[in-house]
């Protein structure tokens, strides 16, 4: 046994690759002959995903899920922001230009909105909760943008760790309930061409969200959602601390 | 060859995060602004680049579409690693405000893609 244990933690990576397969496998069965290809094999498998992330958070109460667990320190490195990003940029190879080519206003636009509807709610939601300070409204807003622009800007304003973890449980939340969702949601707003993507894309906003949830709706929409979606951190993270702490400011005098 | 793709997808992918990490300065933004963004704009103009020279080999296709088709098992991995545990216990307020800002955000795309669609002839 510990040899088996010792043998998975040493070859990391293969055994991701291994384990990932399996996860693939079984849940294209799953998708097949349980819900009769209803459900498309890939949101099981992301689904199945999150269940092994939340067993390994359970298991090691660490903050990595399943990759907390030595045996499985490879699922970190194969699903890190690394090998992410790269895959992300590869998807771009099969875009249509001229597609691609209208996202200008599109995007901006969407981007825009992506980023004080989330705020305004985040806001909204905290200030019910009873926060009252602009900071730690301010934060808690931000994390509803993505769970990177909550810690950011959190970090810059000097907010309060629970806050801080309120605000990341946010946009965690929201990520994972954009990759399940997605393709549910997908027929009844229109999700099935690259310029719903795009918007799709700089609304939602959280890169892992976006991707995972369109390609578990069409892989083919993927490039376009990531297109957008990846300015949108950056904006985020560039008004949040800024404008967006700011009008708080203003209204919480 | 191959690796020729591997390396084309690489450096698009060094140059546009590094862009987007000297944006993220430029900016004073503690964050990579549009790195990955820039690097699939760069890939796409390759891609354009090479098709109109007659350059683009079929090992040049593999070595980019085979990261392509990577992806999903790649975001499988993410999702396996994501801090479920804590946005699961974050009570009402994380929910609450997650769930209110998905129904919003997709309400808004519902009315987008309407809006396109009549814009079209």
């Amino acid at each position: 046994m510990s040899f088996l244990v010792d043998l998975l933690t040493k070859q990391g990576l293969v055994t991701a690759f291994a384990l990932v397969g399996v996860i693939i496998y079984v849940s294209h069965l799953i998708s097949k002959y349980l819900t009769r290809g209803r459900i498309h094999g890939s949101a099981i498998a992301i689904l199945a995903g999150l269940g092994l992330a939340y067993a390994g958070g359970v298991i090691t109460g660490g903050q990595k899920g399943i990759a907390d667990i030595p045996m499985f320190a490879g699922i970190g490195l194969l699903g890190g922001a690394l090998l992410r990003d790269f895959a992300i940029v590869a998807t771009a190879f099969e875009v249509d230009v001229v597609q691609a080519r209208r996202a200008g206003l599109l995007g901006a636009v969407s981007l825009g909105l992506g980023t004080i509807i989330p705020f305004g709610i985040g806001v909204a939601v905290a200030r019910v909760y009873g926060y009252t300070d602009a900071v730690s409204l301010t934060t808690i807003g931000a994390g509803a943008i993505t769970y990177i622009v909550g810690p950011v800007t959190g970090a810059a304003l000097g907010a309060s760790s629970p806050v801080m973890a309120l605000s990341i449980g946010v946009g965690v939340l929201k990520a994972i309930l954009v990759m399940i969702g997605t393709p549910f949601l997908a027929p009844f707003i229109g999700l099935n061409n690259p310029h719903s993507a795009m918007s799709y894309g700089g609304l939602m906003g959280t890169v892992s969200g976006v991707t995972g949830g369109l390609a578990a709706t069409d892989p083919k929409l993927v490039p376009y959602g990531a297109l957008i979606a990846t300015f949108h951190t950056g904006v985020g993270c560039l008004v949040g601390p800024s404008i967006l702490y700011f009008t708080v400011r203003a209204f919480t005098g | 060859m191959t690796i020729y793709g591997v390396a084309l997808l690489a450096i698009c992918t060094l140059i546009g995060v590094g862009l987007g990490d000297l944006l993220g300065m430029a900016l004073h933004v503690k964050a990579n602004v549009g790195g990955v963004g820039i690097a699939m704009v760069l890939l796409i103009s390759a891609r354009v680049w090479l098709t109109h020279r007659g350059a683009l080999s079929a090992g040049i296709k593999l070595g980019t579409e085979f990261w392509a088709t990577m992806y999903i098992p790649i975001v499988v991995a993410m999702a396996a690693q994501q801090n479920v545990l804590s946005a699961a216990s974050g009570g009402p307020m994380v929910v609450i405000a997650a769930v209110l800002t998905v129904a919003a955000c997709a309400g808004v795309v519902a009315l987008i893609s309407r809006i396109d669609k009549g814009e079209r002839p």
